[in-house]
């Protein structure tokens, strides 16, 4: 990106620049916990020689409240309204980890309906954060309009929520055992008209940002992400995909009906911020076909929900578990620690950005100007409340 | 002029005399309202003018963005987002606040000039919410900075905020909103709550 | 390709496992001794291609006076998952420091140390503070820390809330015992 002389910076080493602090050369910057564009709190010192970056930290705690020692005072259904609170895009996908793994170790087997139902609920939740996404990505480096689409898009997507579940951003709608209710009629038509709006405001963005000389320039060479490195950081998701690894959790580990659905992995080679805003224009074209297949093939009778014991008395076995699904950043996952009593020993979750936005960016960030830091945090899709919960 | 001598000096007064220009050394001062009419057109135009800080602390954020969009409008009435605390007349506190932000929304706070006005979203904020019984999270945000308007929800719609702008304006255009005094006033008490609770104190004292 | 059940047993003659337990088929966990977790996850990532770090978690068994540390991987070869559990005290918590062999372990183990109070000598930013500021006290995810009782004690609440529990309270309302009239299992 600073096709600069190096021989007025200080000397690079590993990753790492070596500087004196005191010699007065060098600023310390505070990129602070409010960002636009970036749906979450947390800071970034930089310390910079000119416009160039040479040391970031990371700095989380803003959004802290402690879910893990919550949950661990509360029965499992009184665990399950906080769950989804704590991403905020994209709730469904913690819903979904926090029921399988209780069904998991109570051997409860939900009803066939009730899985596509599900599938279909993370499908649209991926959808409407990839739209949040791109409105934030794209704010990030000045262009406005196209952040102003995308939001009231998913507005739409959130009335089709609020018909469906009751509630425009926490759904609390995939309970152990099933689903809360059943979709209203006529459900098909407003699904179908909404998914052509989206589709015709991605056909707009991409041609709005793919043809810009000025994002071009910006995004090509940012934040490079070479394969070697993925298993080094446990990089995840479409910022792994975009440097040309096929891995995705519903095709490596298929869940719910995953494998009765026809997609392939899309990936794109290159590993800077450019191919990874193909890979993500190709996802949201890949959930919108994905929506329409289940909507197609979706059984139309069936139980949505499996017989349940008494939930305010209900005793899980003891055991262990780790489950995994694929959010709109990468590999989400819940570790289930139970003891046979009814309260949970320990439920610890795992999202992608724990090493997104601390070990790579801090790896990353090196070398930068101050005006593409914020560019980077979107093109890694970090999002700070997954890491402290 | 007011003699400085005779009020309270503040923490940092012992600091070295090259570090003591930064920051300043008297307390804050209520500003009193202007005569009757003057008052009256000012309290119109500031209620038909609101500029909000662009700070989401809380998940109740995320519905102040379709605010912006053309399904609801609210730049059609005067309120649009600001990056910094002393463009903005309005702080939206987005719900729960754990004590790290708290620290950062006092020192936002008190960097907005006069007349200012706090309307705090979603029920964390009232009585602590779904997180009353966390270690890091703040029950009741009414003790350490003066509120105006409570919003209930979690989380409140965005036609829920805009009826809660509408009963801001009509405070502002009643007289009733006189926060920023109420703060000073309370100087002491208000201080003292946020010093129980915010144990890595490293803030300066300002008098604007 | 390897599996799994091959992989656990070149661990298992290697090192010696305690204790083994099979979840589902694709996900498996083997209890160690403190000592051999750091060359087992050496051997599983470079001999046996686990070369995913999933995750790094604490569990804390405060009857046993034990602390539960469990490292999770995957292989994205045969797609399965290990579990690597140990067990150390709770009194004198410290563990040996993995950082050098991926680079998101120091992150997991700043979490806890702040967390639960475990001690891993040498990571990089282990004293810093990672969620929390100014924190005095125990660490919070430790099971004798009360967080109901601290949050009353420190922040101002506001007054007027009550619970209610719902058996008592319909009790009242309905001035009958309503769970009388279920059968109970097996009438």
């Amino acid at each position: 990106m600073f096709e600069l002389d190096r021989s007025k910076y200080p000397p690079m080493q590993d990753g790492k620049s070596e500087f004196d602090i005191n010699s007065h050369k060098y600023l310390k910057l505070w990129h602070g916990p409010q960002h636009p564009g970036v749906t979450g709190n947390m800071a970034l010192e930089l310390t910079v020689s000119g416009d160039e970056v040479i040391e970031l930290k990371t700095h989380i705690g803003y959004l802290h409240r402690g879910f893990e020692k919550l949950m661990e005072r509360r029965k499992y259904i009184n665990c399950f309204p906080i769950v989804c609170r704590i991403c905020v895009p994209e709730p469904d996908t913690n819903e979904y980890l926090f029921s399988t793994a209780v069904e998991e170790l109570a051997g409860i087997e939900i009803p066939e309906k009730a899985k596509w139902i599900r599938t279909l609920n993370l499908e649209m939740s991926r959808l409407g954060s990839f739209l949040m996404w791109l409105g934030g990505q794209a704010s990030m480096f000045g262009m406005g309009s196209v952040g102003q689409w995308c939001i009231t898009h998913r507005d739409y997507l959130l009335d089709l929520f609020e018909e469906m579940c009751g509630a425009r951003v926490y759904h609390m709608y995939m309970v152990p055992g099933g689903v809360r209710g059943d979709l209203p009629d006529g459900f098909g038509k407003r699904l179908e008209a909404v998914l052509q709006k989206c589709e015709k405001v991605i056909r707009d963005s991409e041609i709005v940002m793919l043809n810009n000389s000025v994002l071009q320039a910006r995004l090509k060479g940012l934040g490079i992400i070479t394969p070697d490195m993925i298993d080094k950081f446990g990089i995840v998701g479409p910022n792994a995909r975009g440097s040309g690894i096929k891995r995705d959790v519903r095709k490596d580990t298929p869940y719910l009906i995953y494998d009765q659905l026809d997609f392939q992995i899309e990936t794109e080679d290159g590993g800077d911020g450019w191919a990874r805003l193909i890979v993500r224009f190709k996802e949201m074209k890949q959930s919108i076909s994905l929506i329409r297949q289940i909507m197609q093939k979706m059984p139309k009778t069936g139980e949505i929900k499996a017989k349940m014991p008494n939930p305010l008395h209900w005793k899980i076995p003891a055991g262990e578990t780790f489950v995994r699904a694929e959010s709109t950043r990468g590999e989400y996952g819940y570790y289930m620690v139970s003891d046979g009593s009814e309260y949970p020993r320990k439920i610890t979750v795992r999202g992608p950005s724990y090493t997104h936005a601390m070990s790579l960016l801090e790896h990353l960030g090196v070398g930068l100007n101050i005006a593409d830091v914020g560019g980077i945090m979107g093109t890694l899709h970090t999002y700070p409340p997954e890491i402290e919960r | 002029m007011k003699n400085k001598n005779d009020k309270k000096i503040l923490e940092n007064a012992d600091l070295k005399p090259i570090d003591k220009d930064l920051f300043s050394n008297a307390y804050p001062e209520t500003v009193p309202p202007l005569n009757k009419y003057m008052e009256k057109l000012a309290n119109w135009a500031r209620a038909n003018s609101l500029w909000f800080l662009a700070f989401g602390t809380g998940c109740g954020a995320i519905e102040l963005r379709p605010l912006l969009t053309s399904r609801f409008d609210i730049y059609s009435k005067g309120i649009a987002p600001r990056p910094t605390p002393r463009q903005s007349g309005v702080f939206i506190i987005g719900g729960y606040s754990s004590v790290k932000t708290l620290k950062r929304i006092i020192r936002s706070y008190e960097q907005m000039q006069n007349p200012k006005f706090v309307i705090s979203l979603c029920s964390c904020s009232i009585n602590g919410g779904m997180y009353f019984d966390s270690y890091n999270t703040i029950n009741q945000i009414d003790k350490y900075i003066p509120v105006d308007v409570f919003i209930t929800g979690c989380m409140p719609r965005p036609e829920a905020i805009m009826a809660g702008f509408d009963k801001l304006k009509e405070r502002i255009l009643a007289g009733k909103t006189e926060g920023a005094n109420k703060y000073v006033e309370n100087f002491e008490y208000y201080k003292a709550n946020q010093k129980k609770i915010i144990k890595d104190w490293n803030m300066p004292d300002y008098n604007w | 390709m390897k599996t799994k059940y091959e992989a656990i047993e070149n661990v298992d003659n290697i090192f010696g496992i305690i204790d083994q337990h099979e979840q589902r088929p694709d996900l498996s966990f083997i209890t160690l001794e403190k000592d051999k977790v750091i060359p087992t996850l050496i051997h599983l990532r470079d001999v046996e291609n686990y070369s995913h770090l999933v995750m790094i978690t604490a569990v804390d068994f405060i009857e046993d006076n034990k602390f539960q540390i469990t490292y999770l991987l995957h292989n994205y070869e045969n797609k399965t998952d290990i579990g690597v559990k140990t067990l150390i005290d709770r009194e004198n918590p410290t563990m040996q420091s993995g950082h050098k062999l991926w680079k998101q372990f120091a992150t997991y183990q700043r979490e806890l140390h702040e967390m639960f109070g475990i001690d891993f000598p040498g990571s990089p930013r282990i004293n810093e503070n990672f969620a929390l500021e100014g924190w005095e006290g125990i660490p919070p995810m430790r099971k004798d820390f009360d967080t109901l009782e601290y949050s009353m004690k420190t922040y101002h609440n506001r007054s007027g809330r009550k619970s209610y529990d719902p058996k008592t309270y319909m009790k009242k309302q309905l001035k009958q015992d309503i769970y009388k009239q279920y059968p109970k299992k097996g009438e």
